[in-house]
């Protein structure tokens, strides 16, 4: 099985906990809070007002330039407000807040099981219904999809890779999605090959799941396209984007280049699906499956959600939140994001909750570096995480510049691994946000200097 | 749950420590030690202890004296530095030398870099060749392996096998003795065999990777063999590998991770150089044995190493 060539690692997957349990509802709010920005890009305009009645599936807020993407309404009633919330992180978060009432759907939305294979769709409508669906990539960036099928001039797509690696320890919720709606995601696939225009597609899964990976073998015989299915070593972390083209098709993005340089497009599985409804059955994207799990949750599972319900809710169809919780996470325990409370609304970004006990919530001492090179070892970027970190410590941003400190992907590899519990990645961030800082400041002044040196040749 | 913790990811570790890799390096050294202790009988362990708990107390107290930082001991790399400090020396040391080299090696070596990681040379060497250049009688006064006949105290001495090469003497003992260790020498280092197994040891823990200690083993073993196929007075290769400090050298003292190369790349060329100026050293220099000098002289080039032996960034001149 081949996997990426530089650094990763295996942390302990603990999937066991939700692996293989069937995709359960969970009910529908009394209110939905559902956020106006849930993708990156522009934000989108509120196109409803308080008092308008809505139904699911029709467009509440509107893109907000061609990076943007359609947010629905995913229930059915009254719109109580458009307002600002605090979100988990402490942030303001735009909102339009619905009071439920039924569940009534836009009569185009074909809602039945039936799995339609023939596509009808040319390349164009098919990006046109993409992007008036709202779908972004629900492996946990949510950019645009169709942005991403729009490749910039100059570029072409040659291969199609499709993300099933779900690396993240604990998610379940992608492996569990192909389980039910395998043949969904073949025709999700083609789909995408005819709007690039492309005829060859990988699906990457990860040999920890083998029903999946088999399952898939079968199935690639329906596809239209020429789709293979790619078992890859377990290795993390071979979900980023970065990773899995070069696992699959040996390629390597060059430092700041766009994945499009490789010829190679990567979209989620759970992303794939969403495309299939969104142009078979003109379902926009109202829900998504999420794993709600931890050691102690009482009902760990995949549950679908629609957006706009609160985690508490989420948290509450599996069981609720165990006695000894210290830490309540959104995505997977190595890039997602510790929530103060769970007084927010899943959206499109939500690919997990997870519920670490306390034992498991805190990070040990740090001890003084051994110069092991472990983190070296590790870093599937190349880069040299304890020397960046020292730089960090002593603001050198130019040195960390120079050593490529914005390559870092954020996989949290070197701060897993050191065995002196050195603060690693926290330092980078901090180098990472600054030499940002530093580049745009610079970019922005050349390009004042050229456009006075312009100026200055007119006169 | 009013109290959740808000941390940046990653929110799960390894369960690697500090403490975890230094205890491995003990286990690894202890087939060492029982082989010392069999042919040098308790002199060994008597060194041992007094290098060790000599280490461990002067890295405590000057910790709490002078340093006045937290207590450093419980992560075990002094007892590491002690051992391999004690696995230099001959069984029969006067104990006070044996005091003043841990001294130099914690006190020196060590502390004054501030500790664990960032001293720029392997402190049990520093130790160990300052003990040679102050007491060079007592330090090259080998007693002959004689089982728990040996005595702490007034053993019978005689040279090892590399001196008695370097002086000329044409019987040499044979390889199964310098296999398992039944020749004089510092007690720690003269078992080849336990100290493979000890490095397999940490191969297997993860602790170490192959790099330094088989690029110095195939540096010695070529470079020998050349010099000895073109003129057979010189030792043949075999007698290289297995006598004196080289697996000692090669497996703990080279892979120590403060003074090594952190890329594979920088780890090999520092491997290689360290062989060969071993054999440089052993075949024309002043010394029978040239292991921890040509450590030493490595430890300096270390930091160039680091600079110039950058890991590949990724996306860079990728391999096809
Ligand atoms: S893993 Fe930790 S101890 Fe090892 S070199 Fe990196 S920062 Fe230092
Ligand atoms: S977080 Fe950044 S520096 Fe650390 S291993 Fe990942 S890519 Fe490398």
């Amino acid at each position: 099985m081949r996997t990426f060539r530089i650094g990763g690692l295996h942390p302990h997957d603990n999937k066991e906990f939700s692996a293989h349990k069937a995709i359960t509802d969970v009910a529908l709010p009394t209110q939905a809070v559902v956020p106006l920005a849930q993708h990156i890009g522009a934000p989108t305009k509120p196109v409803v007002a308080k008092g308008d009645k809505v139904l699911v599936g029709q467009v509440i807020a509107e893109a907000g330039g061609f990076m943007s993407a359609n947010v629905h309404a995913p229930v059915s009633g009254t719109v109580a407000k458009v307002d600002s919330i605090v979100d988990s992180y402490g942030l303001p978060m735009p909102a339009i807040i619905i009071d439920v009432e039924g569940d009534e759907w836009l009569p185009e939305i074909d809602r039945t099981d039936n799995i339609i294979s023939t596509i009808k769709a040319e390349p164009k409508e098919i990006i046109g219904k993409i992007q008036a669906a709202g779908i972004v990539g629900l492996g946990g960036a949510c950019f645009p999809t169709h942005v991403k099928l729009s490749p910039p001039p100059g570029n072409k797509a040659e291969c199609l890779i499709i993300n099933a690696v779900e690396c993240e320890p604990f998610l379940t919720c992608d492996h569990q999605l192909m389980l039910e709606h395998g043949e969904e995601i073949i025709i999700g696939i083609d789909i995408i090959c005819k709007a690039l225009g492309i005829d060859k597609a990988y699906i990457g899964i990860e040999g920890n799941k083998p029903d999946a990976i088999a399952k898939f073998e079968e199935l690639v015989k329906k596809a239209v396209n020429h789709v293979e299915v790619v078992p890859l070593k377990l290795r993390y972390p071979q979900g980023g984007e970065k990773q899995l083209i070069d696992a699959v098709i040996r390629r390597q993005v060059p430092s700041g280049a766009l994945p499009i340089a490789t010829g190679a497009v990567v979209q989620n599985v759970a992303t794939v699906y969403a495309v299939y409804q969104a142009v078979q059955k003109n379902r926009p994207l109202v829900d998504r499956v999420m794993t709600v799990t931890g050691p102690s949750v009482s009902n760990p599972g995949n549950y679908r959600v629609r957006f706009g319900t609160s985690l508490n809710d989420v948290i509450a169809a599996a069981g609720g939140v165990p006695e000894d919780t210290g830490k309540i996470i959104c995505g997977g325990p190595m890039m997602g994001r510790a929530m103060a409370n769970t007084n927010m609304p899943a959206h499109k970004r939500t690919s997990g909750i997870l519920l670490l006990p306390e034992s498991m919530s805190t990070r040990r001492e740090p001890e003084n570096c051994m110069r092991c090179g472990k983190c070296v070892d590790v870093c599937p970027m190349g880069l040299e995480p304890y020397l960046l970190s020292k730089m960090g410590d002593m603001r050198m941003w130019d040195e960390m510049e120079q050593h490529n400190v914005m390559d870092c992907i954020e996989c949290g590899c070197c701060l897993y691994t050191c065995p002196s519990n050195r603060p690693l990645l926290d330092y980078i961030r901090m180098g990472k946000a600054t030499v940002g800082g530093i580049l745009r400041a610079r970019a922005a002044a050349a390009k004042a200097a050229a456009e006075a040196a312009k100026a200055e040749e007119k006169k | 749950m009013n109290n959740l913790i808000v941390s940046p990811a990653p929110h799960v570790h390894t369960s690697n420590t500090v403490t975890k890799t230094m205890l491995n390096v003990i286990i690894a050294l202890l087939p060492a030690l029982v082989v010392a202790v069999i042919y040098f009988g308790m002199g060994a362990l008597i060194v041992t202890g007094i290098s060790v708990v000599s280490c461990v107390l002067f890295e405590y107290l000057i910790n709490k004296f002078l340093l006045k930082k937290a207590c450093t001991i419980g992560d075990l790399s002094a007892v590491v530095t002690g051992l391999l400090l004690a696995f230099n020396l001959p069984a029969n040391l006067p104990w006070w030398i044996i005091v003043i080299g841990a001294l130099v090696a914690i006190g020196i070596g060590k502390m004054t870099f501030g500790g664990l990681g960032n001293n720029p040379f392997n402190p049990a060497l520093v130790g160990r060749v300052f003990l040679l250049i102050s007491f060079p009688v007592q330090m090259t006064t080998w007693p002959v392996p004689q089982g728990f006949a040996t005595k702490y105290i007034d053993a019978v001495t005689a040279a090892t096998p590399l001196s008695a090469f370097n002086e000329g003497a044409t019987e040499m003992p044979s390889y199964l003795d310098l296999l398992l260790g039944h020749v004089g020498g510092s007690f720690g280092e003269v078992s080849a065999l336990a100290l493979i197994i000890g490095g397999i040891y940490l191969l297997a823990r993860k602790v170490i990777t192959w790099h330094i200690p088989v690029s110095i083993i195939l540096t010695v073993a070529v470079f020998s063999c050349i010099l000895w196929l073109c003129d057979n007075t010189y030792m043949d290769p075999l007698t290289h590998l297995l006598a004196g400090g080289l697996m000692l050298g090669a497996i703990f003292m080279a892979t120590d991770y403060a003074t090594s190369p952190m890329t594979h790349m920088g780890q090999i060329i520092y491997g290689v150089l360290i062989g060969i100026i071993v054999v440089v050293i052993r075949t024309w220099g002043a010394y029978p044995e040239g292991m921890s000098f040509a450590i030493l002289i490595m430890n300096a080039v270390t930091p160039l190493l680091n600079h110039y032996c950058r890991p590949r960034r990724f996306g860079e001149n990728p391999k096809k």
